[in-house]
């Protein structure tokens, strides 16, 4: 075949960020035009590169690299085509070289490594990038000494809790049972976060690796991947990719003609952001309501259905593999303090670059939004950046000094979480803010312990009279001890952390709770009086 | 509906629920798989359908009335024929998704969780889409969409209700 005639590789991300921006139609329009100009080529449907501000991003593959154009607009494809596309040429929209963007070339992407460079579904690209490496290499151990590398890495449970996973998943093997099981926590309803989404939407077959592996070394034979149901793309692409793994062998009877068996299904949650909490998806996956259990016992030891279970995030699990495949001593390299390995820091709401940052921990929170987000998208300052999720601390530009690592943030009154940043401009009210997390509490508490169902109801309308200028400083200290109880008494992290963003908020922006309107101080006080004397 | 046909309609559930309760009698706490396959088949989990899951499962109405009131994806009437979920969480707060709530109000005279006079369009909220960097996130029947502003949410609105 000559070169004129061999179909040029051209990828458009169907990562479900992208389609959301046009990469569907901008695939038609690839297509239509490369028919029109009589030009093979073959077309990809990678996930993203996480540099979400550039998608619809299209990538032609040149004997110098895939070149990238981006945004795309569907209805600019015909002028790109003219203009020389498929041969990489020069336009306003070439961004370059893509692995040489000073965005993407500065990352650690270890757990990304693959997401947006090859096609999700395709088993052989998975392989002739690295894939199985790990599992390949965790089957001629013995599941102790998976158990150990994992131990050794550093490797903290990156749902938000950083619970080392060695420690968790020693705790399972050593539970004599005949039945064990290995959940993947892919309830990830975090504002803020999207990492969990794209890794199975681009790289599905990495979580399938890093749960056979778990797998084998705790003796599980069934696995559940609890996906919200607010990722339908992600759940179709999970489903697909099981399905032809089990037909690789890579899952099921003997995989990988050794002697583990391992099935895994995929579960749809219902929409309850509380089954992102480790017992609370326990208790959905068994077919009842999402109600937090009371720990201990722990899930390692009775887990579901009653038997010993690895829980383990999306972004655990799909840093297993690397770190079998290259051992715990190379993955410990990177990252600072008790903090080991690298971060997929996913940088939202109001940035001028925002997606994917995959670093070692210890890269400051300044670096990832001024540097990597470029500010704010509106262009106004940067005013509150919450870490962390819903439950997360607002933090004010003076601390963009601050390194993200589990205790660093800890001892900075803030959580790293499961590493998304939102970002508000200097139009943000931090009391709706802090007013909007008791409300998302009150919404998704699941009701079983009372400091968090009524609590947050409570803390709703204490804020409502702060913000009204009613008994202001009373009513502070009020809700002080109002997010003590909850702090101190609710059975998980949605009560117990739900003060988090509301005391930072106070901490940081106290001016943001004063009474709105200027006179309302006095007004209050007129108030009372005039109802004594009015009917 | 008449008497007669909502005889045949209890009927018709009956026997669409027992048939989805049989396809995941090999499954581990099957409820909710089934309580979504219903929702595919019938657009809603219907009160007539407890009773009979409670019978397929070997569990009290009670316990099935308390998972299907639990879950915020599960309606016990059909929405209307396009659903449209704005995000309103932190990360489309911060770039106007609280604008896209007051448009419905405003403009169409609908708050989150209502459904239009004529069935055409149900819009609710949703915490989250994983659409953060593109924000504001809307969810138009599964399709996730980003950086929707007024304008293109009156778009989507007015071809709904057109349909």
């Amino acid at each position: 075949m000559s070169a004129s005639t061999a179909p040029v590789t051209v990828y458009v991300p169907g990562d479900s960020a992208a389609k959301s921006v046009g990469a569907d139609e901008v695939a038609d329009a690839l297509r239509r035009a490369a028919a029109r100009a009589g030009k093979p080529i073959r077309l990809v449907r990678n996930g993203s590169r996480g540099m979400l501000w550039l998608e619809p991003l299209v990538e032609v593959a040149t004997p110098n690299g895939r070149i990238g154009y981006g945004p795309v607009a569907p209805s600019e494809v015909d002028h790109l085509v003219t203009a020389g596309l498929f041969e990489g040429a020069d336009h306003p929209s070439r961004v370059g070289l893509v692995e040489e963007l000073p965005w993407m070339a500065t990352q650690d992407r270890v757990t990304f490594a693959r997401v947006g460079v090859t096609d999700p579904l395709s088993p052989n690209d998975y392989l002739s990038h690295g894939g199985l490496a790990g599992l390949r290499r965790a089957l001629d151990m013995s599941p102790a000494d998976v158990v150990e590398e994992v131990t050794d890495s550093g490797l903290r449970g990156r749902g938000g809790a950083g619970f080392p996973a060695g420690i968790k998943w020693k705790t399972v093997l050593g539970c004599v049972d005949e039945l064990k099981f290995v959940c993947c926590n892919a309830d990830e309803g975090d504002s803020g976060t999207f990492a969990d989404r794209m890794v199975m939407e681009g790289d599905p077959f990495l979580l399938i690796e890093g749960m056979t592996i778990a797998a084998h070394a705790v003796g599980a034979t069934e696995g559940y991947i609890y996906i919200r149901s607010e990722y339908p793309d992600a759940v179709a692409t999970m489903r697909s990719a099981i399905e032809i793994a089990r037909g690789q062998g890579w899952l099921g009877d003997s995989v990988l003609g050794s002697s583990l068996s391992f099935e895994l299904h995929v579960r749809v949650g219902g929409g309850a952001y509380i089954c992102g909490e480790e017992t609370s998806m326990l208790e959905s996956l068994e077919g009842k309501r999402g109600e937090v259990r009371a720990k201990p016992p722990i899930p390692a030891i009775h887990g579901l259905f009653g038997k010993p279970t690895v829980v383990n995030n999306v972004l655990t699990l799909t840093s297993v593999p690397t770190v079998l495949a290259n051992g715990a001593q190379a993955y410990q390299q990177l990252g600072v303090e008790r903090s080991r390995g690298t971060q997929v820091f996913q940088l939202g709401g109001n940035i001028r670059r925002g997606g994917v940052v995959e670093k070692a921990f210890g890269v400051t929170l300044g670096e990832l939004v001024d540097g990597y987000g470029g500010g704010t998208r509106s262009g106004r300052p940067v005013r509150a950046v919450q870490v962390g999720g819903p439950l997360g601390a607002y933090l004010p530009t003076s601390r963009f000094d601050l390194p993200m690592d589990y205790e660093g943030f800890l001892a900075a009154g803030a959580m790293v979480g499961h590493g998304g940043i939102v970002v508000f401009d200097d139009s943000v009210d931090m009391a709706a803010q802090a007013r909007f997390a008791m409300e998302f509490c009150a919404a998704e508490s699941c009701g079983k312990c009372t400091p968090c169902r009524v609590g947050s109801v409570r803390g709703v309308e204490v804020i409502d009279r702060i913000t009204a200028g009613e008994h202001r400083d009373e009513n502070l200290a009020l809700l002080e001890d109002l997010c003590d109880v909850m702090t101190e008494g609710s059975l998980c992290a949605m009560g117990g952390l739900t003060p988090m963003p509301v005391r930072s908020a106070i901490t940081h922006f106290p001016d943001d709770f004063l009474a709105r309107d200027p006179s309302a101080e006095t007004a209050t006080a007129h108030t009372s009086a005039r109802t004594d004397g009015m009917p | 509906m008449s008497p007669t046909s909502t005889g045949e309609a209890s009927t018709t559930i009956e026997a669409v629920v027992r048939g989805i309760a049989a396809d995941h009698r090999a499954h581990r706490g099957a409820l909710l798989p089934i309580l979504h396959a219903v929702q595919e088949a019938l657009g809603c989990v219907p009160p007539e359908a407890i009773p009979v899951l409670a019978d397929e499962l070997n569990l009290s109405r009670a316990d099935v009335h308390g998972v299907v009131t639990f879950y915020h994806d599960f309606r016990s009437q059909p929405a209307g024929r396009t659903v449209v979920r704005v995000c309103r969480a932190e990360a489309c707060q911060a770039v106007g998704a609280g604008r896209l709530v007051d448009h419905l109000k405003d403009r169409y005279g609908m708050s989150l969780g209502d459904t239009r006079y004529d069935d055409s369009v149900t819009v609710e909220q949703v915490f989250c889409l994983g659409n953060c960097a593109l924000g504001p996130a809307v969810q138009v029947n599964g399709r996730l969409l980003g950086r929707v502003d007024e304008d293109r949410l009156s778009a989507i609105l007015d071809k709904a209700v057109a349909q």
